[in-house]
């Protein structure tokens, strides 16, 4: 983590601020340095590790408008696109891109491949296989006995083998694609072994690509290779964009979600008491923690005056969705969790064309996942003392390392 | 209240169908939005604006009945 001294700009305003900011006390909360900024105003210009000039917007407004914007591109292998660590720009060059660092037209060719596996519908029609997988995973772990790590024995597993059901990717193969998969988040090791991730997850997704084209099944990879409009090498990318994103972030949400339920007692019973509150409960949740907590990054493809600041053709911008969910234009008193709140507006998923896709899976495993934890496990409770819950700093996805718990 | 789409700009996100099933609900293939009711009664008026707010990608437009 780089720490520049404070240094006066030309143009008056500060630059104290290290991007990525350093985590807080809190699980919970936004690093306290981009609250602080808020606190000054809604747009801080930063320079990046590389010296690169970066607009950090903290407010939901800003975050809001520029994420709908056209003019703001989410290709990563445009000039100034903003990276937050070293190496990742030159491990870019040497990537397929897939629809989440693309602008449309491209962008829409893709992600409409794969909106009619995303569907309401669909996804509801998965309710039972996903309460299955849930139960199975809490049976388990009831059954070895307590204290255990709520992160391994059930936070991860159950998106896991949900997407593995859904991409038809074996479940058996899990050790090596969740390894792979952390270090592709990482932004600490060095990018040779993030290379390496890659590459052994490419490897591994174009060969089941390949078997899927041989012997098609019932899958999003099978119905993806079938349509013969992507090379080999885009279908294996857009593969392991839904492998990693489809278990990661979810598995982060699950963890966070369940200490943030026993660090509020009042509201875990609250859930208890009436479970018709989940739905509205996981979209606080989504809010009050937005695990994409270093931010959502963009590139201003030509000049912008976004609400009286000009954003110049080649700058990046962050948008910091984590204190843009926490802004009180939207949200009153948006510090506290408060699972009886209207919380529909926030930007945990993104906003924008890219706005995520596995939304809908999201929403019913996290309502599942935790509604059934609440329910069958009513003594849950921390092993440890709160302050001892390690939080895994090095993620670009905020979630925790482990969860012991006993019930 | 009228209810304009404009589907070639839908990212499937769902949130509409989430947000109001009785007016908006998704192709079974491609996932892209489908108007099911072009002028939904008043009682569906503010969740149709709540839905327009959602909608990632700006596919929703509403006339009439302000308020």
């Amino acid at each position: 983590m780089t720490t520049d001294t404070p240094t006066a700009r030309p143009d008056g305003t500060a630059d104290a601020l290290a991007v990525p900011a350093a985590h807080g006390g809190c699980p919970f909360d936004p690093p306290p340095a981009y609250r602080e900024a808020h606190r000054a105003g809604p747009i801080t210009k930063v320079s990046l590790w590389d010296g690169a000039p970066c607009w950090l917007l903290t407010g939901y407004r800003h975050s809001r408008a520029v994420l709908g914007d056209h003019r703001f591109s989410a290709d990563a292998r445009v000039p100034g696109f903003p990276f937050l660590v070293p190496g990742r720009r030159e491990l870019i060059t040497r990537t397929t891109p897939t629809f989440l660092r693309l602008d449309d037209p491209e962008h829409a060719r893709q992600r409409r491949m794969l909106t009619g596996d995303f569907i309401i519908k669909r996804v509801e029609a998965l309710r039972p296989q996903i309460q299955q997988i849930v139960d199975e995973a809490l049976d388990a772990m009831i059954a070895k006995g307590g204290p255990a790590d709520l992160v391994q024995e059930f936070a991860l597993p159950v998106p896991s083998l949900v997407i593995c059901l859904l991409l038809g990717v074996p479940y058996a193969d899990h050790e090596f694609f969740q390894r792979h998969s952390r270090t592709l988040l990482d932004i600490r090791v060095d990018i040779e072994q993030v290379d390496a991730a890659q590459q052994a997850l490419t490897d591994y997704l174009s060969d089941l690509a390949d078997r899927k084209r041989r012997e098609p099944d019932d899958s999003v990879l099978s119905r993806l290779v079938a349509r013969d409009e992507l090379s080999r090498a885009e279908a294996a990318a857009m593969g392991l964009l839904l492998l990693v994103a489809g278990h990661e972030t979810t598995a982060n949400m699950t963890a966070l979600g369940t200490l943030a339920l026993l660090r509020h007692p009042e509201q875990a019973e609250r859930l208890r008491a009436q479970p018709e509150l989940m739905k509205g409960a996981v979209e606080e949740l989504l809010r009050y923690l937005t695990i994409v907590h270093l931010g959502i990054p963009r590139v201003a493809l030509e000049d912008v005056d976004l609400d009286g600041t000009l954003v110049r053709a080649g700058e990046g911008v962050l948008c910091m969705v984590s204190t843009a969910n926490r802004d009180a234009e939207l949200f009153e008193d948006g510090d506290r969790l408060d699972v009886t709140r209207d919380a529909r507006r926030h930007l945990a998923f993104g906003f924008g064309i890219h706005q995520c896709l596995g939304q809908p899976l999201a929403r019913a495993e996290l309502q599942i996942a935790l509604g059934t934890l609440l329910r069958r496990l009513p003594g849950l409770r921390l092993a440890v003392p709160f302050e001892e819950v390690e939080v895994r700093e090095e993620s670009l996805v905020n979630g925790l390392r482990a969860l012991p718990v006993s019930w | 209240m009228q209810v304009i789409i404009d589907q070639d700009r839908c990212c499937g996100s769902g949130q509409c169908v989430l947000t109001v099933p009785a007016v908006f609900d998704q192709g079974e293939e491609d996932g892209l939005v489908r108007l099911l009711q072009e002028s939904p009664g008043p009682e569906l008026a503010a969740d149709v604006r709540l839905a327009a707010a959602l909608c990632p990608g700006n596919v929703i437009t509403v006339h009439g009945d302000p308020g």
